[in-house]
């Protein structure tokens, strides 16, 4: 860098440009906020899903699973599990872990009761209608 | 040293070392676990060994952070540390505090643990990396703000470099943007959203600037360049990285209900964030060859341009992989990201801060540099921790390109745990990279007890 670009100039264009930039991502995140209604399937938002995802985030599923993407890559995606399996498959699923087959990947016992299992399938119903550009590819996830 | 009170780094960078060992070692449990499922189900399932192995990570770097400022801030400020019996109460509050919290994931359920810090007061556990329960977020806040207030007082009463700014920019941004950790909307696609500002703009964002400023710090050290030509590339670097960093934040809106733009403004803005790691691999070996003198510390030299090259493969070559939404489409949630998390982890944040303790600990030990001995120790240990990373990152790129392909392109998809049965070639090859990691780390441990002739420090 020659001496016509001077440490001073530096400094005025990381500030510049870091205020710029993060004003933009401001705009953008208050845009966000604007279209998340048509997108994030917030009226199905009911007091059971809340509980459903109070359990999942307790049990610490993301330590495992994935969810829209993210989290584990241990155990399958959950985001669209409601879709893939249907509600009473999920349950009974839960209730048989772990399976103790040998060698194979186990999932602990949470000793969920029947309400707690409902409320758990009530957010995945909520989260696999949540509009995510048609991700993932298939219903495998 | 040339100022007493830099001495309180010592232990913090012990710790960050003493972590960073856990860590490994619950990595490797991990990676037995994606081969042998039930291997020591059910004393540690996966989700606890991950909680572990992410949270010592984010701990010991946190550790290696403030141990480096602690040291490099009086140095900059030419004065003594506001309060050296604050900093020594604060690593002591947060060493428990951290230990206490692992602790509680190994020896009790998640949920009771939950239960019994008062979650259920203020629901903020269960998501990725932000795991820890509210008493131990609210002490890393409290830690955090004690170390900030300690840490500018001391700039503030003495010389304020560029250098010294970065860091504390980069310090404060980190401590507020951890509030959002304590946001946790019932509606799942704006928990999202505003996790990611924690996660994202940390690594992708305030992170960089500590990691330029600790690579400028010693490289003015080591190379005696002159601090307007370094401090000038600081600026450069940082400002590559915000600008392409923060609306960056974008390729990780894609497919979680966020509107369908951010594909646009992601793919564009996430494909100019390798531009900052090439521009500090640039610098790091232009500095090294412009260099005044010889530093007697080579292995702190080798560390510092080893953080340019692995950064900018692990956070820049790596992240763009994956990073254009219709390649991320694919790619999103697989292998690829872990390959990519590993090697950028690695690569920026672990290499920078032992390219500082490799630095800062000789000195702190009343020597200008380790014998030749002790660095030629710590540079095997270089060699081979840095090899099996990469040889970690190509096994699970490999790993993640085999999943993609049966369990997402292919016309007949397979299962999520089908397609697991497939990736057991790759998983083995990865868990031996792994243990060569570990033996590099053990070799890179044993170089602090190597003695031989040295010369004592004046600098």
């Amino acid at each position: 860098m020659s001496g016509i670009f001077t440490k001073s100039m530096a400094r005025n264009i990381f500030y510049g440009g870091t205020v710029f930039f993060f004003l933009l991502f401001l705009a953008l995140t208050f845009d966000t906020e604007r279209e998340l209604p048509s997108r994030d399937n917030r009226e199905n938002l009911t007091a059971e899903v809340a509980a459903g995802k109070h359990i999942w985030e307790t049990r610490n599923c993301i330590g495992c699973h994935s969810l829209l993407g993210e989290g584990a890559y241990f155990a399958p995606e959950l985001g669209n599990v409601y879709t893939r399996r249907g509600p009473e498959f999920i349950k009974a699923w839960i209730q048989s872990m772990p399976t103790e087959a040998p060698g194979r990947r186990q999932m602990p016992n949470f000793n969920l009761s029947d309400e707690e299992l409902d409320q758990l399938v009530a957010f995945f119903k909520y989260t696999a209608g949540i509009n995510t550009s048609n991700w993932p590819p298939n219903i495998e996830g | 040293m040339q100022y007493k009170s830099q001495a309180v780094a010592m232990p913090y960078f012990i710790a960050a070392i003493g972590l960073f060992v856990g860590q490994i070692i619950f990595g490797l449990i991990m990676g037995l676990q994606y081969i042998i499922g039930d291997f020591l189900f059910p004393e540690i399932p996966f989700n606890v060994a991950r909680m572990v192995h992410t949270n010592l990570l984010i701990v010991w770097l946190l550790f290696g952070f403030m141990g480096a400022a602690y040291y490099m801030v009086p140095e900059e400020a030419e004065t003594e540390l506001y309060s050296p019996k604050l900093a020594l109460l604060l690593f002591w509050v947060f060493l428990v505090a951290g230990a206490a919290t692992v602790l509680g994931y190994l020896l009790v359920p998640y949920a009771t643990l939950a239960e019994m810090t008062g979650n259920d007061l203020l629901a903020t556990m269960g998501r990725e990396f932000l795991e820890q329960p509210l008493p131990t977020k609210v002490g890393i806040v409290v830690v955090a703000l004690a170390f900030l207030f300690n840490i500018t007082m001391t700039s503030l009463k003495g010389r304020k470099t560029a250098i010294s700014m970065v860091l504390l920019l980069g310090l404060w941004g980190l401590a507020i943007f951890f509030l959002f950790s304590f946001y946790n909307p019932v509606n799942l696609v704006r928990d999202k959203f505003y996790w990611w500002w924690v996660v994202h703009l940390w690594v992708e964002g305030v992170w960089e600037l500590i990691l330029g400023a600790l690579l400028a710090f010693v490289l003015i050290k080591v190379t005696g360049v002159d601090r307007e030509v370094i401090e000038k590339w600081l600026y450069v670097i940082i400002t590559l990285a915000l600008i392409s960093g923060i609306i960056g934040t974008g390729h990780h809106y894609f497919w979680i209900g966020a509107p369908e733009y951010w594909q646009w403004w992601g793919s564009i803005f996430s494909a100019l964030e390798p531009l900052p790691f090439f521009a500090m691999t640039v610098f790091a070996f232009t500095m090294v060859n412009r260099r005044r003198r010889e530093h007697p510390n080579k292995a702190a030299v080798l560390w510092a341009l080893g953080t340019g090259v692995m950064a900018f493969l692990g956070a820049g070559v790596w992240g763009f992989l994956h990073t254009l939404a219709p390649v991320n489409y694919y790619t999103h949630g697989s292998q690829i990201t872990a390959a990519h998390g590993h090697m950028a982890f690695y690569g920026a944040y672990v290499m920078v801060v032992l390219t500082l303790i490799s630095y800062a600990m000789p000195i702190l030990r009343g020597r200008a540099a380790n014998s030749n001995k002790a660095q030629v120790v710590e540079m095997w240990s270089f060699w081979l921790m840095t090899v099996a990373m990469v040889f970690i990152t190509l096994f699970l790129t490999a790993a993640g390109i085999l999943q993609v392909w049966l369990q997402r392109v292919s016309d007949a998809p397979m299962s999520f745990m089908a397609t697991q049965d497939q990736l057991m070639l790759f998983y083995w090859m990865r868990e031996w990279a792994g243990v060569m990691f570990f033996v590099g780390l053990l070799v890179y441990v044993a170089s602090f007890f190597i003695k031989g002739e040295t010369r004592s420090a004046k600098a």
